[in-house]
Order: C-alpha cells, then structure tokens, then sequence
C-alpha cells in the first residue's frame, strides 16, 4: 500500500450506553407528531369518556334501589374512559417498535445502538416513564373533575384524602404504562403494526368479549385474569367485587403479563432485522 | 478496515452468500461488484449486524459491529435510502442518532450543508424525493466522522449532479485514509471511482483484485466482469 494521511483513531473511551440509547428514543419519541396525537387523544378520552358517565349518573343515581346504591362506586365510574385510553397507550407503545421496520428506521437506529436487548430496554423505559407521566396526571383530573361532577347532585362522593380512593387513582394511571409496554412487547415480537394491534386488541378486548358470553360460572373462576377486568374491578374499585382480584394483586398479575411480553421480545430480539 | 472471513447467509436451501472471504482495507475505494441478487446488499446487512451469518463472521477493525464502541463514529453504512420515519424531520431524524453515540450537535448542521439538505433540515423526511433521501441517508453515514464506509447502491435516484457529487465524496473520503465499501451494479460506475474491486456471483467470491489488473488484457471491465461471471456460473 501507497502512504495515505492516517486518520486519528477514534476515542476508545467508553461506548454507547443505556443512558445514551435513552436520549435517542427520548428525541425520537418527542419529534413525532403521532406521539403527540396519541398523548393527546388518551388523556382527552379518558377524561371526556369519564365526565360523561358521572354526568349522566346523578340522574340515574335516584332510581336505583338500594343494593345498586350501596355498590355504586363514585371512583371507579370515572375511569371507564380507561377502555379507550387503554388502547391508544396500547397503540402507542405498538407503534414505537412496529414504525421502526415498516419505515425502515430500524437500519438506522440498530446501526447507532446494535444491542438490541439495549435498545428494547431504552425503549420500554422511555415509554414507560413518558406514559406514566400522563396517565397519573391523567387519573387525577378524571377523578377531581369527575367527583366535583358526582358532588353536585349525589350525596355520595370519593376524597383523595381517603386511602382506597388515592390507591385506585394511582394503579389506573399506572394502567396506561403497563398497556404501553404490552404493546411494545407484543410489537417487538411481531415486527408488523396490523399483526401487533390486532393481538393487542384480542387480547384486551376480544377475550374480555368473549368470556362475556361464556357460562357464568366460567367467567367468574377466570374472568378475574382478564386485563381489562383486572382495571375496572380490581385497580379502579374501591368497593371489591366478589369475583376479582384484589387491587394488588390485579396490579402484580398484569405486571407478569407485561414482563412476560417484554422477555419474549428480548428472547426473539436476534433475529435478522 | 472490514474484514469478511467464510461469512455464509442461507436463505432456506438457497445460499446468498457463500463463504465469502475478502478485505476492505483504508485509503482506498473497494467496489462491490455483482448482478443484482448476487449477495452485495445481504453481505453489507451481515456486516452491519442486521442478519446473523450461518457460518463465517464479519469484522471492522478487529470487532464484530456489536461490539464497537460507538458504531457512528467507527463505521457510516447507507444500506438503503429510506432508513428513517416518514413523520420525522430531517434535522430531528439526524439529532437522533447523534446523540446516541455522544457525537456533538454541530455535526447536524454540518453534515446537513454537506449534502445540500441545510434548507430543507426542517421538513419532515417522508416528503423527500429518492434522490433528497439518499442524501439524508449518506448524511447519516457521515454524522460521525467514522473511518469505515459501507455505501450500498448509493447512486440510486441520484440525478447526474447527485452522481457527479457521490463520485467526489467517496473519492476524497478514501483520499482521507478511510475505508470504502462501495457496491453497484453498474459497471461503469464502479470502473470510474473505485481502485480496487471484489466480484461476486451467487453469493461467491470470483475476484479480489485491483481495478487496474482486472482490465490488464487491455480490455473493458465490463468485458472483465462478464468473463468472470460466465466462468463462474
């Protein structure tokens, strides 16, 4: 060989780390319209689907008998909202891994950040903490709107200054997390936007569907695992239902489902990308 | 610089890279030279680390891709023009990655001027032409300053200007002591900007040779190529 200008080496002092993997999906995350969009529209489902059912409760409210009164749990009806929002964390968190290959962007991001566990993990953090972020803030104003809404015609309202109340406003807003990284995980499996929401959907929605139909006796020994059912009858309740779990372990159930989803992305995470 | 060793990529029964063996060494420009299908684009992906080899292995600088430091800085790989989300900016697409491997922002300016993308930094990427793409994409490559160039079919939707320019770049990069792994199907490309060429067919290797040697009967590379390949086939 010919002598040629040498370039210096590059510095050979430390190496992209999981703080750095963070900052790029961080960046990524922010500079998206559609994460946006999808912020936007959770909080606002959650929180208009919530106000419309408290509204329409006080009148309801005066015709139910008494055991209907007894059961009627202020906190709870204002999350229904949760069923939407569910989804759109759900989709989020799809889109977050599903985007990188039907873009392409996986070439780049894999060739900044190649350990792909790293890059999961950076993703699922990133995700975890932007969605938490938003369903917490999101829980406390559905409730606060939702019990001043309860308070102007029902004698009977819920008080963060009480424990159970406080408790299940913090797990539903830590139910938008722990959809998100479902989806991701589900994502991160399945490589394909259309296949990762329509498992997502199945599971969330479809099963719930049709363990509705299913015999009674059915539903009720295990209805309870349910994720959605776990959110309305376990995070959200303050008054316990006879065939649910109990809020923690409803919580740490779908947390095993949510690692179980994101072990299998990091096991399935070598393949040719 | 690259080194390939036995490296092997089966699709199913069908081979698309055979024990392949060859080096990409600094200071020069290595053109990749095959038909389309013939296992450059599958090669480049095994370097990268996308696709795990069947046997053999890939190395830059001594290193599996995985195992760089910080993969921008040490090696630039445009594998295909449209490597970034449709929603995301030119700029933000950049900003991205360079702040994964701690590469200063500045570089995102500068890399932006480079192609000739600075006016464009804040539009959203998915609005770029084939052309607009491919220099957002060589962007990329650059934004670290990295020694290693992996550059698959960079011409492609490139006008002439765009070709004319790509030929300046590679040049004056290997003229910067990097090593450039430049793959084309297009001959006469590859006869005007690279010195040294490795050929292959189906996946293997039929010539690891200088530019100059390979056209040494006094005939056209093109003429070269094809003898090679029909002995090959």
């Amino acid at each position: 060989m010919t002598a040629i200008a040498t370039r210096q080496p590059v510095a050979t002092a430390g190496r992209v780390r999981l703080a750095d993997a963070v900052r790029m999906e961080w960046l990524k995350l922010k500079t998206l319209r559609s994460s946006r969009w999808l912020a936007l529209i959770t909080v606002a489902g959650v929180i208009g689907i919530g106000l419309a059912v408290l509204t329409y409760y006080p009148g309801h409210y005066a015709h139910m008998n008494a055991a209907s009164k007894a059961s009627f749990d202020p906190t709870n009806q204002g999350f229904t909202g949760m069923v939407l929002g569910q989804l759109t964390a759900g989709i989020a968190g799809v889109l977050m891994m599903t985007s990188e290959f039907s873009s392409g962007s996986i070439r780049a991001t894999l060739a900044a950040v190649p350990r792909r566990r790293m890059l999961l993990a950076a993703k699922a953090l990133v995700l975890a903490v932007t969605v938490l972020l938003i369903g917490e803030v999101t829980g406390l104003i559905t409730f606060l709107i939702g019990q001043y809404v309860v308070l102007q015609s029902v004698p009977v309202h819920a008080s963060l200054a009480q424990a159970a109340p406080l408790r299940a406003v913090l797990m539903i807003g830590a139910y938008l997390p722990l959809m998100a990284l479902l989806g991701l995980g589900l994502g991160a499996m399945i490589r394909h936007t259309a296949g990762a929401i329509s498992a997502l959907v199945g599971l969330v929605f479809a099963l719930t569907t049709i363990f509705a139909v299913l015999p009674a006796s059915i539903l009720h020994a295990y209805g309870r695992y349910l994720p959605m059912v776990i959110a309305e009858n376990s995070l959200s309740a303050v008054k316990p239902d006879p065939y649910s779990l109990s809020p923690w372990a409803g919580f740490l159930l779908l947390c095993g489902y949510v690692a179980a989803a994101l072990l299998g992305a990091a096991w399935l995470s070598r393949r040719d990308a | 610089m690259i080194e390939a060793r036995g490296l092997t990529k089966r699709y199913g029964p069908v081979a698309a890279v055979d024990n392949l063996s060859f080096r990409v060494l600094p200071g020069r420009v290595t053109g990749f030279l095959g038909q389309n299908g013939s296992g450059k684009s599958t090669t480049m992906r095994l370097i990268m680390g996308l696709d795990r080899p069947d046997a053999g292995r890939a190395t830059i600088g001594g290193r599996s891709y995985r195992d760089l430091r910080w993969p921008l800085r040490e090696v630039g790989a445009v594998l295909d023009a449209r490597a970034f989300h449709p929603g995301r900016t030119a700029y933000g697409h950049l900003a991205a990655l360079a702040v994964s491997n701690q590469i200063p922002r500045r570089r995102v300016e500068e890399v932006l001027s480079q192609v000739g993308l600075a006016d464009v930094a804040g539009r959203r990427a998915g609005k770029f032409s084939l052309g607009m793409a491919q220099r957002l994409s060589i962007a990329a490559a650059l934004l670290g300053d990295p020694g290693v160039l992996l550059l698959d079919e960079p011409l492609n939707g490139l006008d002439p200007d765009g070709i004319r320019w790509i030929r300046g770049l590679v040049r004056s990069l290997a003229g910067q002591g990097r090593a450039v792994l430049l793959s084309s199907h297009l001959i006469s490309e590859l006869a005007q900007t690279a010195e040294h060429l490795v050929v292959i067919a189906h996946g293997q290797l039929l010539a690891d040779t200088g530019l100059a040697e390979l056209t040494s009967g006094g005939q056209s590379l093109e003429q070269a190529f094809f003898d090679l390949t029909e002995v090959g086939a």
